[in-house]
């Protein structure tokens, strides 16, 4: 952090402003210029929200893409699939158990079980062989999409949350004064602050057992060469099935997640696969903190887009995607 | 592997014989809707209604056995003219009953233009101009449209609900566009309000709500919502979650069995929601109620009171069988007299009298409805109004009618 500010003292005070500036537009009640300049307060601290909260979303899916992609060079173009196979999952667990949070657990764990199977039965026979690997993904999403769509049909499902997360918490931010002098407070949906709880929550773990667990270790050392991690004795295989196991596994989880926040439907696995591929490609393949950083960029693109310019919302991704590109090829985090 | 070979053959061949000796006595009707997508729900009870009217007639119309074949469509125009292209050159249906939306409707109109000896039976689509504008010879509507269905609405909330500021979230195409016209036409008419910063059109299968509703006014005294199927119910739990206050005024389909019935949470916010549509859940009518048990008797899986789908494709299909039972099964002169016959007919339905006018389109009942908790706990409509023999020119003639131009995203301005 000293070092950064040291190096680029410019950039550090412009950083510092706009993250003070954006603190002051949250807290502070508009006066009426800024209204008449850009709208009513309350779209814009709802929407800065919308897009936090949906990069959390974007971060639970995109990290467990990154993840086995870092470690075994492996473009997972069935991630998507395995996010709504898991919704699909944990829905009818939650409709037997009456339990969203065991449907939540069991979409985890039985995602992560296929994640090892295809690691053991598939991916293992093809082995340094990335495009191979690549091509049979998308073959699997294919199939996995069809026969989705036999078992579940084209109906929308959706999860019934616990009661206390479900309906509007009031934040102590002030929206706009009334002509009494009241305060008129922001509402906001108390399930999606969950969301990016638990994606705070998942991120610092996944840091954790990065960075301070012998397994971790590995994974590491894995990402950066795989042949010195073989050669020094360490069960490589057992390894990729874990980190296939746990990338998978998340995106299960975010299926139950994301499918509570929203909905779950056939073509969801193909919004979060395109989703968790331009957050990778912004964030840089294989970081984790690069899936953060671009996650939260890309959420609060989309949602600012959709909010303030509809029609050329969809740009905005899109034009982030084509500066990094540009600019910095391999992604912001991206080492290499 | 060739004991599999052999027998597919030997049921060819059996299939082969048999097949002219059947298509004396058998007609084919097609029957499309979207089995697919955020309708899939709509598009299911659209189907229930097909098979409720070919069960009342037990699979029998003029004299000849019906062959039911199903397409599936996902709500895009192209994905009906692709099903209908299916059932009409592959299947070879002389009779096809669909499509479900809006769009679809319109382009399967034009699809209907190259197929002159195939007679095509609307499904439960309601864009206006599938009928109003350069219509098809051989496109007949039975159930109404959007702007039909909003008879009344404009009038009674203005008048009865005091509301003068709305705001409108609609879904991006032709039948919101639709119902969206008829209910702010006789609304702004009277003074009311709807600016068109204050109207957000989304795209059909949109799952995300929450900057919409970041982005609704507060200074509105309701909000117009005409979305459908999962789209409707991704928007309620979203908007309710929210925290939203404002009263909501209910497109046809939005307070429709097909989202008051749907699984999860009871929304008791939108009771007392106004609308206005074809049918209405509660009304005291033994053609209805009659309509009701029936459907119920047949599917226990169903919705608890069918939907406006389930409705309209059963007019549609219904009608279909009558006039076949009037031209006796004969549909040898590429179908011009029973088109002739469709044309011509009037009949009873579960809401009442329906005939045509002269492009075709329905003339029927609409009714004015409230949201209110049912007997069993379920939200339904209950009828409030019944407007009579509502016709798709709203009473006006044709000529003074297409002077309010197109419908479409600012028509009318409300300036």
């Amino acid at each position: 952090m000293r070092q950064f500010v040291e190096r680029h003292t410019f950039w550090a005070i412009v950083i510092f402003l706009i993250a003070a500036a954006f603190l002051w537009m949250i807290f502070a009640v508009w006066p009426d210029w800024l209204e008449d300049a850009i709208g009513r307060k309350k779209t814009f601290v709802n929407t800065f929200l919308n897009g936090i909260t949906l990069g959390g979303l974007y971060f639970l899916v995109a990290s467990g893409f990154t993840l086995v992609f870092g470690l075994m060079r492996n473009v997972n173009l069935a991630h998507g699939s395995m996010y709504l196979l898991g919704a699909y999952i944990g829905y009818e667990v939650a409709e037997a158990s009456g339990s969203w949070f065991l449907g939540l657990a069991v979409a985890f764990l039985a995602i992560a079980a296929s994640g090892i199977l295809l690691q053991v039965l598939i991916f293992r026979r093809m082995e340094g062989d990335d495009l191979r690997q690549t091509l049979v993904t998308i073959g699997i999403s294919i199939i996995a999409a069809d026969l989705m769509l036999a078992v579940w049909t084209g109906t929308t499902y959706q999860f019934a949350p616990p009661e206390w997360l479900f309906g509007a918490a009031t934040l102590p931010v002030i929206s706009t004064l009334k002509s009494s002098g009241d305060a008129v407070f922001i509402k906001y949906p108390v399930y999606r602050l969950a969301v990016l709880a638990v994606a705070v929550a998942v991120g610092i773990a996944l840091w954790l057992f990065l960075n301070r667990t012998r397994i971790g270790m590995m994974i590491r050392a894995g990402v950066n060469d795989r042949d010195m991690l073989a050669a020094s004795g360490v069960n490589v295989q057992l390894v990729f099935a874990l980190v296939f196991a746990i990338g998978a596994g998340l995106a299960g989880f975010a299926g139950v997640i994301g499918g509570t926040a929203l909905s779950i439907a056939p073509g969801e696995d193909i919004r979060y696969l395109l989703a968790s591929l331009i957050v990778v490609i912004v964030g840089g393949l294989g970081s984790v903190t690069g899936a953060a950083i671009g996650a939260l960029l890309i959420g609060l693109a989309e949602q600012f887009g959709l909010a303030y310019f509809p029609t050329y919302g969809v740009v905005l991704t899109f034009l982030i995607m084509v500066v990094t590109l540009a600019v910095r090829p391999q992604g912001i985090m991206g080492g290499r | 592997m060739f004991g599999i070979g052999k027998k597919a053959l030997i049921a060819a061949a059996a299939l082969s014989i048999a097949g002219p000796a059947m298509a004396q006595d058998t007609i084919k009707m097609g029957a499309l809707a979207t089995l697919e997508g955020a309708f899939t729900v709509l598009g299911e009870d659209g189907m229930r209604g097909v098979k409720l009217a070919l069960e009342e007639f037990g699979y029998e119309a003029g004299g000849k056995k019906i062959e039911l074949i199903t397409g599936s469509s996902d709500a895009s125009p192209d994905s009906a003219v692709r099903a209908a292209r299916k059932l009409v050159e592959q299947d070879g249906v002389p009779i096809l009953v669909g499509p479900l939306s809006g769009s679809e409707g319109l382009a399967v109109k034009d699809y209907a233009k190259t197929q002159p000896d195939v007679t095509f039976l609307n499904g439960s689509s309601a864009a206006q101009d599938t009928t109003l504008r350069n219509p098809s010879d051989n496109f007949f509507r039975f159930g109404t449209e959007g702007a039909q269905w909003m008879a009344g609405l404009g009038e009674y909330v203005y008048e009865e609900k005091g509301y003068r500021k709305v705001a409108v979230l609609a879904e991006d195409y032709s039948f919101p566009y639709t119902q969206v016209f008829g209910f702010l036409e006789p609304f702004c008419r009277l003074g009311g309000e709807a600016p068109v910063d204050a109207r957000f059109w989304v795209p059909i299968g949109n799952k995300d709500y929450s900057s919409v509703i970041a982005a609704l006014p507060d200074d509105v005294d309701a909000i117009y919502v005409a979305l459908g199927g999962a789209d409707a119910v991704n928007f309620l739990t979203q908007y309710e979650q929210a925290g939203g206050e404002l009263p909501l005024i209910g497109g046809s389909i939005t307070v429709d069995q097909s989202v008051l019935g749907s699984k999860g949470r009871t929304r008791d916010f939108i009771i007392g929601t106004p609308s206005a549509g074809p049918i209405s859940d509660t009304w005291d009518d033994p053609r209805w109620s009659a309509f009701v048990d029936a459907y119920k008797a047949q599917f226990p899986d169903g919705f608890p009171s069918p939907s406006l789908f389930a409705h309209a494709y059963y007019i549609n299909t219904k009608a279909a069988l009558l006039a076949l039972d009037e031209v006796g099964g004969d549909l040898s002169d590429g179908g011009k007299k029973y088109r002739e016959a469709l044309s011509n007919l009037s009949f009873e339905t579960p809401t009442g009298m329906v005939a045509l006018d002269e492009r075709r389109n329905a003339v029927a009942d609409i009714f004015l409805t409230e949201v209110i908790e049912g007997p069993e706990g379920n939200l339904v409509n209950k009828t409030i109004k019944v407007i009579p023999q509502v016709s798709q020119t709203l009473g006006l003639s044709y000529e003074k009618f297409l002077e309010y131009g197109q419908v479409g995203r600012d028509n009318p301005s409300c300036e």
